[in-house]
């Protein structure tokens, strides 16, 4: 099953014709993404690999069947990009631009509000579910199909991760990357949520890092809502407070959202924390062993 | 971004927003003609980015001009130490010379953002509790702090002033002074992508006027792209030089203290480097992200940035190859080499995208670096070249 993206992902991508859209766009198709259409306005009528390039999301939508939405629209303009594909009914959207002002998510979250979309990022890796396809640019050769469900607020980190359980042979359902922004459009509870109801995922990794509250949160949901094991890194423990470390959202302000609250808060929830994080996919195979096994593993 | 407290109450003066009348000086003969200008007691305050500069002997009171010289001539140019400053201090460029005023209280008011879930929105923190940091009323007296979330379609309605009025015990024409105030505040954190506006002390003047005595404004690194008048004020001084480089290369640089240098692509992998170099017993001297499409040539000024920290003794490379090819990162260290004398153990973690090519490059370039294939084992060797 996986969650996300799934057999009956048909992906339009915003802002096909830039150089990081095409670039992955054609990665993506080598995976097997089913990519149906393009965007970019005033190149309507064009095409990249043969994939229809049209001015509006809602064309894509009607005359391709899109549901699904991949942005790479420069910063100034992915709002926009964000509020056209809400208004086209795209039901998953995933915005991959980094760099749009806090300000801007403030709109687009009440614009999510009672729609019927979902949002991924922005500043965000994408997702890949393997067997499937992917929506952004986690390298291709790092996955493989399983029933781990990884979730992070991080790119390469969580391109490492992956990596790490690849080599031990250890396959995933779905990898999230869900921004390092400070207000993304889904959170750790919204994919931890899916993960749990997900048949084929049978054990989370979820990767935070400093800054906000997001994990601690999360460690509250885990305690109610899931059963699966979930295991934990959260990165920034040498952070100083008051800087920005790189991600926008990676700030340690007065005292508040340092990576040991966290672990602390992950530990009381159950949730198997680890320091070290080169032994993150170690710590995964030793609890899916430990597991009655439903499906064989490698 | 940050700006100093005499940019901020521009703005403020700008946004109709009463603050006390004054100018800022960049000499003592400069802070004097202000102070004979507006005529009266003057407060002569340090302007650096840190605050607790009272207690630093950053701001003074003077009752003539020639008082407002000899004040502006013990700040200006002193090593100024504040809690926020770190031992080293900030030195001080300029003062703010402004007319005292006679204050009955003191109340905190800032505007920040919720970034929590299902909460996301611009709050207003309201205490009657101000003039000290707000973090320490939060520690002691929580109940003090009242906060007012301003809803994004609705804007700041008259109750919440209300409701924040009430909180400071504030008479009816003080109440009606705040609505203003909160509106304007709010309007100015919308239209100039501020992260952080905070009024403190608020001042209830012996005339019974509010007045924001001292303020801070922070701006959101991600909006600055479209108001050119805001990154106009951004003072080089106040930060570190090599930081700056680091901007213009787009390369995101976080100087700290240790002496394991290390270089990585994308944030979260940096800070866990960062986190790898202190488990296997070292200190990490920075936080460099190179970002996910760097070209050699941005490798090689990051490499200059990370070599030019007279702290480093030991160079950490650690790159996940995803978007940003392990080919392009060897050459742009292979280039980095030739133009730049190496004179430190250099540890080369390559991973992914490219990487026997990468590596193939490394090995044949005569270049002197360690191995090391693992995350951990990265960070290991580093923190033993050192001894």
């Amino acid at each position: 099953m996986a969650i996300l993206l799934d057999k009956t992902s048909r992906i339009v991508i915003q802002g096909i014709t830039g150089s990081e859209g095409s670039f992955h766009t054609r990665e993506s198709v080598k995976l097997g993404t089913k990519v149906v259409a393009g965007v970019t306005p005033g190149k309507g009528g064009k095409d990249l690999d043969g994939i229809p390039v049209y001015d509006r999301v809602i064309d894509a939508v009607q005359k391709q069947g899109a549901n699904v939405s991949g942005i790479y629209t420069p910063a100034a303009f992915a709002p926009d990009a964000i509020f056209e594909a809400i208004e086209a009914g795209i039901g998953l959207i995933v915005c991959l631009t980094e760099g749009l002002p806090v300000l801007e998510m403030i709109k687009v979250k009440q614009a999510l509000k009672g729609s019927g979309s979902r949002l991924i990022g922005p500043n965000c890796p994408g997702i890949t579910t393997p067997g499937v396809g992917k929506v952004g640019f986690m390298p291709n050769f790092i996955h493989r199909e399983g029933d781990v469900g990884v979730v992070s607020r991080s790119g390469t980190l969580t391109y490492e991760m992956i990596w790490q359980l690849t080599e031990l042979g250890i396959g995933q359902s779905t990898s999230v990357g869900i921004g390092g922004d400070p207000i993304v459009g889904s959170g750790f509870i919204d994919i931890l949520e899916l993960f749990q109801k997900d048949p084929q995922t049978e054990a989370i990794v979820m990767i935070g890092e400093i800054g906000g509250t997001a994990e601690e949160e999360a460690a509250e949901f885990i305690q109610g809502h899931v059963t699966k094991p979930v295991i934990s890194f959260v990165a920034g423990q040498t952070a100083p407070p008051g800087r920005r470390m790189g991600h926008a959202g990676a700030i340690i302000s007065n005292g508040k959202g340092t990576a040991e609250e966290k672990f602390k808060a992950l530990e009381r929830a159950g949730v198997t924390v680890e320091k070290n994080p080169a032994e993150i996919g170690r710590r995964v195979q030793e609890i899916l062993k430990a597991m009655p096994c439903s499906i064989p593993r490698g | 971004m940050k700006v100093h407290e005499y940019q901020a109450k521009n703005l403020l003066r700008d946004y109709g927003i009463p603050v006390p009348r004054g100018e800022v000086a960049a000499t003592p003969e400069e802070a004097r003609k202000v102070a004979a200008k507006l005529a009266g007691r003057v407060v002569v305050k340090a302007q650096i980015h840190a605050g607790g500069r009272g207690k630093g002997g950053g701001i003074k009171t003077a009752s003539s001009p020639d008082e407002t010289y000899a004040a502006a001539r013990s700040i200006i140019g002193m090593q100024l130490v504040t809690h926020q400053t770190g031992p080293e201090g900030k030195r001080v460029r300029r003062v703010l010379v402004e007319e005292a005023s006679a204050v009955r209280r003191e109340l905190y008011l800032s505007l920040v953002v919720d970034r929590s879930r299902g909460k996301e929105c611009v709050v207003f923190m309201a205490s009657e509790a101000g003039g000290m940091d707000i973090e320490q009323v939060a520690a002691t007296a929580p109940e003090k702090i009242v906060r007012c979330s301003v809803h994004p379609v609705v804007g700041v309605s008259p109750f919440q002033a209300r409701k924040l009025s009430v909180s400071m015990a504030l008479d009816a024409p003080q109440s009606g002074q705040l609505a203003e105030i909160c509106r304007n505040l709010y309007r100015l954190f919308l239209e100039k992508d501020c992260s952080l506006l905070e009024i403190n002390p608020l001042a209830v003047t012996a005339q019974g006027q509010l007045l924001a005595l001292d303020t801070k404004a922070n701006f959101d690194d991600d909006g600055l792209y479209r108001h050119p008048e805001i990154r106009e004020l951004r003072d080089a001084d106040e930060e570190e030089p090599l930081e700056i480089a680091a901007r213009s290369t787009s390369v995101n640089y976080v100087k700290l203290d240790g002496n394991v240098g290390c270089m990585v692509n994308g944030a979260g992998l940096a800070m866990t480097t960062m986190d790898l170099i202190k488990l296997a017993g070292g200190e990490p001297a920075n936080f460099l992200d190179v970002g996910g499409s760097a070209s050699p040539e941005q490798i090689e000024k990051a490499f200059r940035i990370l070599t030019s920290d007279p702290g480093v003794k030991c160079i950490l490379i650690n790159v996940f190859g995803g978007v940003l090819r392990c080919d392009r990162v060897s050459a742009g260290l292979i280039q980095a080499a030739e133009n730049i004398e190496m004179k430190l153990p250099m540890v080369v973690r390559l991973q992914g995208t490219n990487v026997e090519e990468g590596r193939r490059m490394l090995r044949e370039s005569g270049l002197k670096f360690t191995v090391a294939d693992g995350l951990y084992e990265a960070a290991q060797k580093a923190v033993s070249l050192i001894g």
